[in-house]
């Protein structure tokens, strides 16, 4: 597939904001969809839909294959060894969320210390909070240097004989740093450490291979690499999958119940309870078919020209002030403008199509450090283009006759 | 959607330099509030005399053109006024915003009553709706003594 028409492949293009084109440049936020993981969608529903892995008629035989298929594709895609490795999730969130509870619960005790960073997005902070208000543990923060990114040392020194994980984004949402993953592996291996990667940011925009970056365990969000919403991944290796405890119980995840005595069932169904999202699942193979379709490299490599593109061109306008400069940066950026905040900001790119998000974006952690309570974000996707950068700019130049500036 | 409508003169100028900004002296009521989703933030500080009356108003907060604009013409509005008037003012404030209902309280002059409406522009981007409104809110709190 040629990059310049990916565009045609995405049906929400076909439509005006504010009867201007729309330019969509909140991809951090999550990310449109191909009209093929739609299709699939639909598909599924009208022809194979059933529940998964409980019936033995034709249909449940036909989505329980659909759906586990896709997990085999999974873990091809990011090089797992185990496809009982794979845990689908609600999303991101839920992924974290379920290392920190049943990872706390077992190995986290009074005094430990969970080691973080304050690139972090509240849902790699809040659930490692739990854990603090819940076993009188600590958590440190991994301090950010004035270009937006964290050094290796700074983790480096905050590591002890305390530190019972360590765990980090790939690439930050709000200024693009991307961390040093497999250094940050090799230094806590050394000290039997686990490394947990929140690859929100890091799954859609980067090569992620878990056998070159060593991690335990990586948080994976659908939504944000083309594909369906309401499902994410965890990653995690197996030895930990095995002596973790089940995250949250129901049916489908049991081996045998009685009135005494509960067993579970084998990976990766013990983490998996209840009814699962079926058809997310079986079109989420579609959002990897599209990825694979034009290959990962070529969409890092447009999306890291069309950063460099916007860079250059926000760098020459005097009323923007860029948020970061970190050395490795992903296609996320976030800015500032003198005398307007970034939801006016926000509301008048809005009316000439261009959509952007304006906030904190959940890390108020590190907005608190940089002195900022809100920052404006473009972030960009496979389907965009110089135009839509061009746009943007023209954009941000009408704000400024917005505000009489 | 008019752009336009929403980003007034008015609006921008008071965006642009808010009046009554910071704490005004022996107050003796203050509340805070707080929007969660975007982390603007603003704190009422007023002084209700003996005669319920607000003698003096005035906040300090961080925000967009809207809410300080807001924040900026709600002191304006409500100091000097008696608490049943600033109730009914905040009361139909609310409504304008939601229901389009035009301001009616008769000791408002007529220059008064038209700053208030040009935060009416708001109800077209039910987004910024909040933005509008969380610092009337906030007031109603401090008038009614809840502490945040």
């Amino acid at each position: 597939m040629n990059i310049k028409d990916v565009k045609n492949y995405f049906p929400i293009f076909n439509q005006k904001i504010n009867g201007k084109p729309l330019v969509y440049l909140d991809s951090a936020n999550s990310s449109q969809k191909p009209k093929s993981v739609i299709d699939r969608m639909v598909r599924f529903y009208e022809t194979e839909y059933s529940n998964v892995g409980r019936g033995v008629h034709s249909l449940a035989v036909k989505s329980t294959n659909s759906f586990e298929k896709t997990r085999d594709k999974v873990k091809k895609y990011i090089n797992a060894i185990f496809r009982e490795e794979i845990i689908f999730t609600k999303g991101a969130t839920e992924s974290i969320n379920l290392v920190a509870t049943t990872y706390g619960d077992k190995f986290i005790n009074k005094g430990d210390e969970i080691l973080i960073t304050e690139l972090e997005h509240h849902s790699n902070y809040v659930p490692w909070n739990f854990v603090r208000e819940k076993k009188g543990a600590i958590i440190k923060f991994a301090p950010v240097n004035e270009n937006g990114e964290v050094e290796i040392d700074e983790i480096k020194k905050l590591i002890n004989d305390k530190t019972k994980i360590i765990a980090v984004t790939h690439l930050s949402n709000v200024t693009g740093a991307i961390m040093p993953i497999k250094k940050i592996v090799e230094i806590a291996a050394k000290k039997n450490i686990p490394v947990l990667v929140d690859g929100t940011q890091g799954a859609p925009h980067l090569e992620i291979d878990m056998q070159d970056l060593g991690c335990d365990f990586y948080a994976i969000s659908c939504h944000k690499m083309y594909g369906p919403n309401g499902l994410g991944i965890l990653y995690a290796k197996k030895k930990w999958l095995e002596v973790l405890p089940p995250y949250q119980g129901g049916g489908g995840m049991i081996d045998e119940v009685k009135k005494e005595n509960i067993t579970y069932a084998e990976l990766p169904a013990k983490f998996e309870p209840g009814t699962m999202q079926t058809a997310e699942v079986v079109s989420f193979s579609e959002a990897l078919n599209f990825i694979e379709s034009i290959g990962i490299k070529k969409i890092l490599e447009h999306e890291n020209n069309l950063m460099e593109y916007a860079l250059e061109k926000l760098k020459k306008n005097n009323s923007v002030n860029i948020v970061g400069n970190p050395k490795n940066k992903g296609s996320v950026i976030c800015f500032t403008m003198k005398g307007i905040h970034p939801h006016d900001i926000a509301t008048i790119l809005d009316d000439d199509g261009v959509a952007i998000r304006a906030g904190h974006h959940c890390c108020q952690i590190l907005h608190d450090k940089l002195g900022l309570t809100a920052t404006a974000r473009a972030s960009f996707g496979v389907y965009n283009s110089k135009d839509d950068i061009d746009t943007l700019c023209k954009a941000i130049d009408n704000c400024k006759k917005v505000f009489n500036i | 959607m008019e752009l336009r409508e929403l980003y007034q003169e008015i609006i921008l100028d008071h965006g642009k330099s808010p009046r009554n900004k910071g704490r005004c002296d022996q107050f003796n009521r203050d509340a805070k509030g707080h929007n969660p989703l975007c982390g603007d933030k603003v704190h009422i500080f007023l002084k209700l005399n003996k005669e319920m009356k607000v003698e003096d108003l005035s906040f300090e907060g961080e925000g967009c053109a809207i809410s300080l604009a807001s924040a900026s013409i709600l002191t304006e509005t409500i100091k000097g006024k008696d608490l049943n008037v600033a109730k009914k003012i905040i009361s139909d404030f609310l409504d304008m915003i939601k229901n389009e209902v035009k301001i009616s309280v008769n000791s408002l002059s007529d220059d008064q009553k038209t700053t208030i409406m040009s935060l009416s522009g708001v109800k077209q981007f039910p987004m910024r709706v909040k933005c509008a409104t969380m610092v009337w809110h906030t007031l109603t709190m401090a008038l009614e003594g809840k502490n945040d």
